[in-house]
């Protein structure tokens, strides 16, 4: 897989993620076969003994979320990836990521569901369980690529943002995605920014695992390091210890809402094309806005003032930003395949003008950009 | 009596000054004394507090690292092992040990626990078995005796028990021990034999739950249940040499099982080794 020499590849979905996160530096994965993700574990078992890091093959996915949230603790880069079955099997211990503030990131190559549904077909189905999955009140970061090059640049992306803000974040590509070849250059090193975890510098005694720093994010300690702190899943204070103390319960919980919502302007990314004088968006993320591209160039052959939004950020969702852009367009059409997940957001954040509308699809098929141009027809 | 304010010192010194006591336990808990037995076995082997990383899962006695000046981690219900196997393997040089309940260890994590064994990873495992969940009330856990009351087996237990011991022998762990909280010196020295036993070492620490499974089953307060150990422990020497028949009401104590099969962590070292990729890992 790896030819030094040459900078542009035929890559895979699922191969490109490989690349991304080893650019980010991954250091340790650990997962569970499954389609249509597996590509994954087997490019990481690969190359990650190559490059003097771990993989690990554990003996399901809920193993193979905590043992990447044990490496992340010890101050690794860690990841899994994994597939709608997996991706629920998870959900426990991505809360575990969540209250514990733990970096890693996991990636949901999506198949339809429910239960084992489709293993070997696109859905887009895992939308709403990316930001509400597991129990109890948190904000999440989820990341979905539309192309190769894509899965290469969000899974470098996904790295940054989750040791940035100490927070899992969950990437979603999908079975189309993963398994698609396309030409992608990987950027030589230094390129593309970079970020490593920002550990703390003052003695064991005023170092606090979990402080609420101005900035919201504190540094963060790895096991080995001297400090000897305490991780928890129960809800703790800032030193790490369980509570039962409400102001303090209260504050942890806002602690992990506003850490995200706060820099929400620096998390979400936005792609729009031929938007400037459309009167009618067409709004997708992922596999779907390819074919939104090519519907709305149809649209304007037939003189149609269309335009495509892709969200390449899901969560947290761009409400002001969302807001803005749709204030110049009359109607909306969100594109998903699924029975019309992240519609509701978009309704809820819309200008009163904007007319939206759902296009779902979920018979396991991609969306063809004919039927994205047929709804443009349609409410136009 | 300089001899016991020595070892509150000693105790002392491996407990987080500012954790505030009383700890969750009942009166006359066992957890108290593997806690003591695990600290002191930490102190004779000298081993520096920050390389040590205690586990849990979920459980009365998964609470024990909270109270712990090392680094800790407390996880979800029956993950512990799962947690320190990314520890371990991100981080071979640090001490891995599991604290983690019969409910935790064998029932939710029973396929983490084969698993661990057959890997043979280097972590050691106190297994605090009181055979029944004691922090959700008295319910029959994997580990109960059948027959046995429990708040879920109000006509008695009509399941079958597992044997952590024979489990973990056959799942290939290669430090395989029995102790009790009666026995308090030999559970150190297995304690303190599980730290130095590179691969995977097992503990199943027999620890009275008076507060449930003693009242439920008439076998009484935490003094009586202590000495039920104390009267049916045989040690493995002696239990070899006893006829099948002596051994019916008894259960067997000390180091049972002993293997030098590969660790986990060496076996992946071999392997950086053989791609020449050490030196990167080392960086």
């Amino acid at each position: 897989m790896t030819n030094k020499n040459k900078s542009s590849r035929l890559l895979q979905g699922n191969e490109a993620c490989v690349h991304g996160a080893l650019y980010a530096g991954v250091e340790f994965f650990a997962g569970y076969p499954i389609t249509p993700s597996t590509e994954l574990a087997e490019g990481m078992s690969r190359e990650m003994p190559r490059t003097g890091g771990r993989f690990i093959q554990m003996e399901d996915e809920i193993a193979s979320i905590a043992a990447v949230i044990g490496a992340s603790n010890t101050g690794c880069k860690a990841m899994t990836a994994t597939s709608g079955p997996g991706f629920s099997l998870m959900q426990e211990n991505i809360g575990y990521a969540y209250i514990t503030e733990t970096p890693c990131v996991i990636i949901n190559v999506q198949r339809g569901g429910p239960s084992t549904g489709l293993p070997t077909k696109i859905a887009q189905s895992d939308t709403m369980q990316a930001r509400w999955g597991t129990h109890g009140d948190y904000t999440a970061i989820t990341l979905a690529p539309s192309t190769v090059k894509e899965c290469f640049d969000e899974t470098v992306r996904a790295f940054n943002l989750s040791e940035r803000f100490r927070t899992p974040v969950v990437l979603l590509s999908d079975e189309v995605l993963g398994h698609m070849r396309e030409m992608i250059t990987i950027p030589e090193k230094g390129a593309v920014e970079v970020y490593n975890r920002h550990k703390p510098d003052v003695p064991h005694d005023w170092y606090h695992h979990f402080e609420i720093t101005p900035s919201l994010v504190g540094p963060m300690a790895s096991f080995g390091d001297g400090y000897r702190h305490n991780v928890t899943g129960l809800t703790h204070d800032q030193e790490g210890f369980p509570t039962a103390n409400p102001v303090e319960i209260k504050e942890k919980l806002d602690k992990l809402r506003n850490k995200i919502e706060r820099y929400t302007d620096e998390i979400y990314k936005i792609r729009t094309d031929m938007m400037d004088d459309a009167n009618i968006a067409v709004l997708s993320y992922g596999t779907v806005s390819r074919a939104a591209r090519q519907a709305i160039m149809m649209g304007r052959e037939r003189r149609l003032k269309v335009g495509a939004i892709q969200l390449q950020t899901i969560w947290p969702f761009p409400d002001l930003k969302l807001k803005e852009m749709l204030s110049g367009v009359r109607k909306v059409i969100v594109a998903e395949l699924n029975m019309g997940q992240l519609v509701n957001e978009v309704k809820r954040v819309a200008p009163r003008h904007t007319e939206v509308f759902s296009l779902d699809r979920y018979d396991g098929e991609v969306m063809a950009p004919q039927q994205i141009l047929e709804k443009i027809r349609e409410v136009k | 009596m300089e001899k016991i304010s020595h070892e509150s010192d000693i105790t002392h010194h491996y407990l987080r000054p500012k954790k505030k006591f009383p700890n969750v336990w009942c009166a006359g808990c066992g957890n108290g004394i593997v806690m003591g037995a695990l600290i002191r076995s930490i102190d004779n082997l000298k081993l520096d507090k920050d390389k040590v990383v205690v586990v849990s899962g979920i459980g009365c006695s998964s609470r024990m690292p909270v109270y712990l000046d090392f680094n800790t981690l407390h996880t979800t219900h029956g993950r512990a092992l799962a947690f320190a196997t990314g520890v371990k393997v991100a981080r071979p040089e640090l001490k891995v040990i599991v604290i983690t309940g019969d409910g935790d260890a064998l029932a939710i994590g029973g396929n983490h626990f084969i698993h661990a064994c057959r890997r043979n990873i280097d972590i050691t495992t106190i297994l605090v078995n009181n055979k029944i969940y004691g922090m959700t009330g008295g319910q029959f856990a994997p580990t109960t005796p059948g027959g046995s009351f429990a708040t879920t087996a109000p006509y008695g237990n009509y399941e079958k028990q597992f044997d952590a011991v024979q489990l973990a022998i056959g799942a290939g762990a290669s430090y395989v021990s029995r102790g009790t909280v009666y026995h308090v010196q030999q559970l150190e020295k297995l304690i303190q034999g599980g730290i130095q036993k590179r691969g995977f070492a097992l503990v199943d620490t027999y620890s009275n739950c008076h507060t449930y499974y003693g009242r439920f089953n008439k076998e009484g307060d935490a003094v009586r249940m202590l000495d039920w150990f104390k009267k049916h422990a045989m040690p493995i020497q002696a239990a070899r040499k006893l006829p099948a028949e002596k051994m019916k009401d008894k259960f067997v104590t000390g180091l049972i099982h002993e293997t030098d099969a590969t660790e986990f962590c060496q076996e992946y070292d071999m392997l950086l080794e053989r791609l020449g990729s050490k030196k990167e890992a080392e960086k």
